[in-house]
C-alpha cells in the first residue's frame, strides 16, 4: 500500500528550480532514504511534504489526502512527523516539556478549563505527561527528562527530537539527517533505533549523507540531483548505477 | 515552587497584606499604583514573556478597557465593576482585531506595528472618536465602586480591592503556566517552525495570547478608571508601553514572581527619589543597559517546570 506519494513536484525559489518534476511512492511499512549530493533539493522536498513550502506544480497525498495547501500543524496531525536538519528543540524548555509539544494536538482543554484545573484537564496532563515519558524511555533519555535540552550533548538532542516527533503518534517519520553530527558509536545505536521504530509500524522517510547507515537501514533509495530525480530502487542497484556514480564522485572525463 | 520559594511567597504576601495598616494615604497610593502596573505587567507577560510577542502597544489595550468602563458608566450609569467582564471583553476583541493581520510578523516589525497601534489608539482618544471620548479633556465623574453594598473612596480600602485582584491574577495565571495552553505559548517563544512542526496551531495561541492578555490589561483599565474616576489620553502615551514592556524583560519574560519585583522596582524606586524626577529617565536607560549586558534572562528568569 502506498502511504504517501509525490507527483511530479516543482518548487522555484525565484530563478532557481529547486525541485524539478520530482515523483515517487513511500509503501507503508518501510524505510525509504532521499540521498544525493549538497544542494540536490533533499530537504526541500521535505518542507514541501510537511506544508512548510507550497509547491509551484505537482501534488501531494498521504494515505489517499491531498496534502496541498494544507498548514504545516494540520499535516502532522494527519499522521506525518518530522525532525529537522540543524536541530530545532526548544532549548529553554526541558527534555520531558520538548516531548510534550509532541502530545499537544491529541489533547483537549484551552484557557478556562486550565484556569479552573478541572479533573478532566489534570487527568489529560498526567496521561500526556505518561506517553511523553515513554517516548523518551524508548529513544533512551528517561534519565533526562528534566534537563533543558539546551543542555543535552549534540546526540541526545537528536535522539529528543526524534522523541517528540514519535509523540504526534504518526504513520510516517520523517527524519532530515538523523546521523548528521554523530561519531560511529551513536550513528551504530541510531540505525537500531530506526529499526526498532519500524517495528512500531511506523514507516520512515529519511534524508542522509551516512551512506553506511543508508546502505543498512533503507529497503529503496531514491537519488537527487540539481533538483530532479535521477534514480530510484533498492540499494544494491542503486550504488551501481552509473548516474548516480557520476554524481557523487563526477563524470570520468572530469577527473 | 520549592518550599522556600513557598515560605518567601507567603511573607511578601503577609507583609503586603499588613502595610496599609502601617503606611500614609500618599505610600498606599503609591502601592496601588504598583499593583495597577503589576496588573498590567503580567497581562503583557503572556504576550511578551510567555509566548514571544513583542507587544508595545499594550496601553492601548489598556485604554480600551478603561474608556469601555468609564462611558459605560457615565453615560449609562452602570456600576463601574460591573463593566469589569466587558471591558476585558472589548479590549480582547479588539486585540483580535488588529492582531490577526499582523501576528505573523516576527520580532521587531511586529513591534513597530504594535507601537503604531498604540499611537493609533490615543491619538484617536485625543480627537473624541465617536464623539464618546470626550476628546484630550477625557471623561470625568466615573462613580465610584461598590461591592457589596460598601463603596470604596479611600487609597486603603481601593489597595484591597486592586491588590485582590492581582492575587487572583497571579493564582489564575500560575494555573494557566502549568498547562497545556501555558506550554503552548512558551513552544511558540522558544521555535515557531518546530511549534507548527509538533502539531501546535501558532496562529491560533499567537492570536489567544494577544486576546487575553489584552483582555486582562482592559480589566485593569476599569480598575484604573474606578481609581482615577477621570480618564484622559496622557494616561495612555507610549511611554507606559514601553514601561510595561521593561518591567517584563527586566523582570526575567515569563516569570511571575520576576514580574512583580520589577513592577516594584520601576514603579516604586522613582517614589523614593523624587527629587531627582529629572533623572529618572537616565536612571531607566542606564538599568536597562546594564542589564541587557550583564544579565539578559532578566532578574529572575523563567525555568522548566517539570
Amino acid at each position: 500500500m502506498t502511504l504517501l506519494s509525490l507527483q511530479n513536484l516543482t518548487k522555484r525559489f525565484g530563478g532557481l528550480t529547486a525541485v524539478k518534476d520530482v515523483s515517487f511512492a513511500v509503501e507503508a511499512g518501510s524505510v525509504v532514504g532521499l540521498i544525493g549530493p549538497n544542494g540536490a533539493g533533499k530537504t526541500t522536498v521535505f518542507n514541501l511534504i510537511t506544508g512548510n513550502y507550497r509547491p509551484d506544480h505537482g501534488q501531494i497525498a498521504f494515505s489517499g489526502t491531498p496534502l496541498n495547501g494544507l498548514r504545516t500543524h494540520r499535516i502532522i496531525m494527519l499522521g506525518i512527523a518530522r525532525t529537522f536538519q540543524n536541530i530545532r528543540l526548544f532549548q529553554q524548555l526541558t527534555a520531558l516539556e520538548n516531548v510534550l509539544a509532541g502530545c499537544h494536538y491529541r489533547m483537549r482543554g484551552g484557557i478556562l478549563s486550565a484556569m479552573l484545573r478541572l479533573p478532566s484537564q489534570r487527568r489529560a496532563e498526567e496521561a500526556a505527561v505518561e506517553r511523553a515519558m515513554r517516548e523518551l524511555e524508548f529513544v533512551g533519555l528517561r534519565e533526562q527528562a528534566p534537563t533543558a535540552a539546551k543542555n543535552l550533548p549534540y546526540g541526545d538532542q537528536r535522539r529528543l527530537e526524534i522523541a517528540r516527533a514519535l509523540a504526534t503518534q504518526p504513520r510516517l517519520l520523517i527524519l532530515d539527517e538523523p546521523a548528521g553530527g554523530m561519531n560511529e558509536q551513536e550513528t551504530e545505536a541510531l540505525i537500531g533505533l530506526i529499526g526498532r521504530i519500524r517495528a512500531r509500524g511506523i514507516t520512515i522517510l529519511l534524508i542522509e549523507h551516512d551512506m553506511r547507515l543508508v546502505m543498512r537501514a533503507c529497503e529503496k533509495l531514491i537519488v537527487l540531483e540539481y533538483g530532479g530525480k535521477i534514480a530510484e530502487g533498492p540499494p544494491e542497484q542503486v550504488r551501481l548505477d552509473p548516474k548516480v556514480i557520476e554524481a557523487y564522485l563526477g563524470a570520468e572525463d572530469e577527473v | 515552587m520549592s518550599r522556600a520559594q513557598l515560605a518567601f511567597a507567603g511573607l511578601a504576601a503577609a507583609l503586603l497584606a499588613v502595610a496599609p495598616l502601617f503606611l500614609n494615604a500618599y505610600q498606599v497610593d503609591v502601592l496601588n499604583s504598583i499593583g495597577l502596573y503589576a496588573l498590567l505587567a503580567l497581562s503583557l507577560n503572556l504576550i511578551l514573556g510567555e509566548a514571544g510577542l513583542f507587544n508595545m502597544g499594550h496601553a492601548a489595550f489598556y485604554a480600551m478597557g478603561a474608556y469601555t468602563a468609564a462611558i459605560l458608566n457615565s453615560r449609562y450609569q452602570i456600576p463601574i465593576l460591573w463593566t469589569l467582564p466587558l471591558s476585558g471583553a472589548v479590549a480582547g476583541a479588539f486585540a483580535l482585531l488588529v492582531a490577526r493581520p499582523v501576528v505573523h510578523l516576527r520580532g521587531d516589525y511586529l513591534l513597530i506595528v504594535t507601537i503604531g497601534v498604540g499611537e493609533i489608539v490615543r491619538i484617536a482618544l485625543v480627537n473624541d472618536v465617536f464623539g464618546i471620548t470626550g476628546g484630550a479633556n477625557g471623561i470625568f465623574g466615573i462613580g465610584r465602586p461598590k461591592l457589596f453594598g460598601f463603596t470604596i473612596r479611600q487609597p486603603q480600602e481601593f489597595f484591597y480591592l486592586i491588590w485582590g485582584f492581582v492575587a487572583l491574577t497571579i493564582f489564575l495565571f500560575l494555573r494557566l503556566k502549568r498547562s497545556r495552553f501555558g506550554r503552548a505559548l512558551n513552544y511558540l517563544r522558544e521555535d515557531v517552525v518546530a511549534a507548527e512542526g509538533s502539531g501546535i496551531d501558532t496562529d491560533y495561541y499567537k492570536l489567544a495570547a494577544f486576546g487575553l492578555g489584552a483582555a486582562w490589561a482592559g480589566m485593569a483599565g476599569t480598575l484604573f478608571a474606578a481609581k482615577m474616576t477621570i480618564i484622559s489620553p496622557e494616561s495612555f502615551s507610549f511611554w507606559e508601553s514601553v514601561v510595561l514592556f521593561m518591567i517584563v524583560i527586566l523582570g526575567g519574560a515569563g516569570n511571575i514572581a520576576g514580574v512583580l519585583l520589577a513592577a516594584f522596582l520601576v514603579v516604586g524606586l522613582p517614589e523614593l527619589f523624587r527629587e531627582l524626577a529629572g533623572a529618572r529617565m537616565l536612571v531607566f536607560g542606564l538599568v536597562m543597559m546594564v542589564m541587557m549586558v550583564v544579565r539578559p534572562q532578566g532578574l529572575l528568569p523563567a525555568r522548566g517546570r517539570f
